[in-house]
């Protein structure tokens, strides 16, 4: 299969293919990101967050909308907005489902599976009514459009490094988030031991409700970062939600490095095999050798040693 | 209660198989016609699944994800076979390659594959249709519960393997109809499974098989199995440090559920006369689980009749209001679970049932108290 191209030429390909492994690694990490908080450390099955990325995708559309109507001076600028809008929307509506679903089942991990089921199918229905069935693009700011060439063969999309850089920049947030600040050890404490955790003071109830809507958050997040290279449809958030979960699972459900480690890896054995195979086969073998791997290896590759 | 009891049903049991029967059986041919009695056979082979996950889910605590790729393998097997009798040489003669299924042709494949071949025997299908979902299954299953993966985590991957089957069946379009599924069948065995009569029989087949899948299904929740499978949802340790061997026993209600999503899926194809990935994926596997919840998940009849209302309902509603459906459906998702969680059954259980044994009793006391009242007398007269 090597044979037609010369050299260089693979070179090329598999620097641009590598590039295109690293955009979708800085996509995996995002949607992962979010769920690595929520289920990673809560334990908590959340099916609707591919919903609440198309929350934030939605904010977005909306921003740069009121931006290109009122205040079209700013446009560059309205990504940023339209980020922390989406972090806070998303958090928000996080926060309000923690209060009146999940904290009812934190003992019943399977029914909660189902719960957010039903609510990720009420949040599609209320994307179709108010935005269409049709998928919404975003005006993008011209400094993000165009491409960067770095030899005469390879050259690499802007707005595929603004995602890269976004997604180190929220990794190391929540990581700073989660075991730097006295609240990312009372979340630890609470997912690791709820009823000692409520005993030496800390007030679970608050911690839980904070610690779903800062996930809920942070996949808003992802999903305005997401407008940039793709458009967003009412059901968008159902393709991303199996991916999400294995990258998750297959990191090792508590370990955030392991989450980043398995999204690399996933994502780069997906975007090289794209070339050779067809997208779906690519998917396919992808998803069965993550799969083997966890009937292999089920705690996954980065596992937190535990007394059960 | 079950140590209560040695018989193989309770009266309330028998009453509850009596009344579907009755339904199934005599109400509904009786009162529909040939279209919607057709529908109604469709509804109900999504029972055989939500009987399959009261063993798997209700008793065993396994909550699989999965149920469509049963579900879809068993339907493929039947449609497979079907297909390869309606693509005779002569039907296909216009093809380029005539004899082989049309999808294939469509898309540049001029031989049969070697394993499309088996499928040309009846016996094999049929064979097939309960074999393949359950070795499928059965590695699944060995190579979790042996390693102790439960709960959650085994919901998350029956669920990846939802998804890539179904991308796997879009992506090989030419070797599987792709999108479209298999379409067009037409005959099994010379017999036209399209017109009215062949519906109205196979919706009997289709009754007579589910009813004989929930004795199968009552014999093992009613046995030494059923009760270690309970035991092993609520304290799995203790029945692990009592010397059982837990795993095993996971695997094979896990291979029971198959059998039976299956068996549902194979009589699906018939009676629908289509098969595709639409009845496979993560969306349909779901609703399969919604089927189960809806209608208990610890009672088998209750199961049945969560298939068929909730099918009945996605149907009349989702033509009438398809904006409102969605809404529906969720709510009904998050009010089973936080309302309801043991479903229409464990409604019946605690507010319907109470009721009608008191009335029973009042009836029967007053058979009881005549002889009572003649006791004196007769007494009397000794």
């Amino acid at each position: 299969m090597f044979a037609e191209y010369s050299m260089s030429e693979l070179g090329a390909i598999f620097a641009m293919q590598g590039f295109a492994g690293l955009i979708l690694f800085s996509v995996f990490v995002l949607m992962a990101l979010g769920l690595a908080i929520i289920f990673g450390q809560m334990g908590v099955i959340n099916m609707a967050h591919g919903e609440f990325m198309i929350l934030g995708a939605y904010v977005t559309y909306l921003t740069s909308n009121l931006f290109a109507e009122y205040i079209p001076a700013l446009f560059d600028i309205y990504f940023f907005v339209a980020m922390v809008l989406a972090f806070i929307v998303s958090g928000s509506l996080g926060m309000l489902v923690e209060w009146g679903l999940i904290r009812h089942l934190y003992k019943r991990p399977l029914d909660t599976l189902l719960a957010t089921w039903g609510l990720s199918l009420i949040l599609q229905q209320i994307y179709r009514s108010v935005f269409g069935a049709r998928e919404v693009g975003v005006t993008i700011p011209d400094w993000i459009m165009g491409s960067l060439p770095i030899t005469d063969m390879i050259e690499v999309p802007i707005n595929g490094i603004f995602v890269m850089v976004l997604a180190i920049g929220i990794s190391v947030a929540v990581y700073v988030m989660m075991f730097r600040s006295s609240w990312g050890k009372q979340v630890r404490a609470v997912t690791q031991n709820r009823v000692m955790a409520g005993a030496v003071g800390i007030n679970t109830e608050r911690t839980d409700r904070l610690t779903f809507g800062i996930g809920c958050g942070v996949a808003g997040v992802a999903g305005s970062a997401f407008t940039m290279i793709g458009s967003t449809g009412p059901t968008a958030g159902q393709l991303y939600i199996v991916d999400t979960f294995l990258v998750v699972v297959f990191g090792g459900a508590a370990s955030l490095l392991g989450t980043i480690a398995s999204a690399f890896s996933i994502s780069q054995a997906q975007s090289i095999m794209e070339f050779f195979l067809s997208g779906s086969m690519a998917k396919v073998l992808t998803l069965l050798t993550v799969v083997g791997i966890l009937m292999l290896r089920p705690q996954g590759l980065f596992a937190l040693k535990l007394r059960k | 209660m079950i140590f209560k009891n040695s018989r193989f049903f309770t009266s309330s049991e028998l009453a509850g198989l009596a009344i579907l029967a009755l339904l199934i059986f005599v109400v509904l041919p009786v009162g529909l016609d040939a279209f919607r009695l057709n529908l109604f056979g469709k509804y109900l082979t999504y029972g055989f699944v939500a009987l399959g996950l009261v063993l798997c889910w209700g008793a065993g605590g396994i909550l699989s994800l999965g149920q469509g790729v049963f579900f879809g393998l068993g339907g493929y097997c039947m449609a497979m076979f079907l297909k390869l009798e309606a693509s005779t040489p002569e039907a296909t003669k216009i093809q380029s390659t005539p004899g082989i299924p049309d999808f294939m042709d469509w898309n540049q494949i001029t031989e049969l594959p070697i394993w499309w071949e088996p499928f040309n025997s009846l016996t094999f299908s049929l064979i097939a249709v309960v074999l393949v979902p359950v070795f499928f299954a059965f590695i699944i299953g060995v190579a979790m519960f042996r390693r102790r993966v439960g709960g959650v985590y085994f919901a998350i991957i029956t669920q990846a393997i939802a998804a890539i089957l179904t991308i796997l069946i879009i992506g090989q379009q030419g070797y599987t109809g792709g999108v479209n599924g298999i379409t067009d069948l037409r005959t099994l065995k010379g017999w036209d499974i399209r017109t009215d009569e062949a519906k109205v029989i196979l919706y009997f087949v289709n009754g007579i098989l589910l009813f004989g899948c929930i004795l199968i299904a009552h014999f093992i929740r009613r046995s030494k199995l059923g009760r270690i499978l309970i035991a092993m949802r609520d304290q799995e340790d203790r029945v692990r440090f009592s010397g059982y061997d837990v795993a095993n026993f996971k695997i094979f209600v896990f291979c029971a559920g198959a059998a039976f999503a299956s068996i549902g899926g194979a009589m699906f194809t018939l009676q629908v006369g289509f098969m595709s990935p639409s009845f496979v994926g993560i969306v349909p596997s779901i609703e399969m689980v919604i089927f189960c919840a809806v209608g208990g998940r610890l009672s088998l009849l209750g199961a049945v009749y969560g298939a068929l209302l909730v099918n009945l309902a996605k149907t009349t509603f989702s033509e009438l209001f398809p904006e409102l459906w969605l809404f529906g459906l969720g709510a009904l998702f998050i009010a089973v679970v936080l309302a309801f969680p043991n479903g229409l059954a464990g409604l019946y259980e605690e507010h319907v049932a109470p009721r009608v044994e008191a009335l029973l009793k009042k009836w029967s006391k007053k058979d009881l108290d005549k002889p009572e009242k003649s006791d004196p007398l007769n007494a009397a007269a000794e």
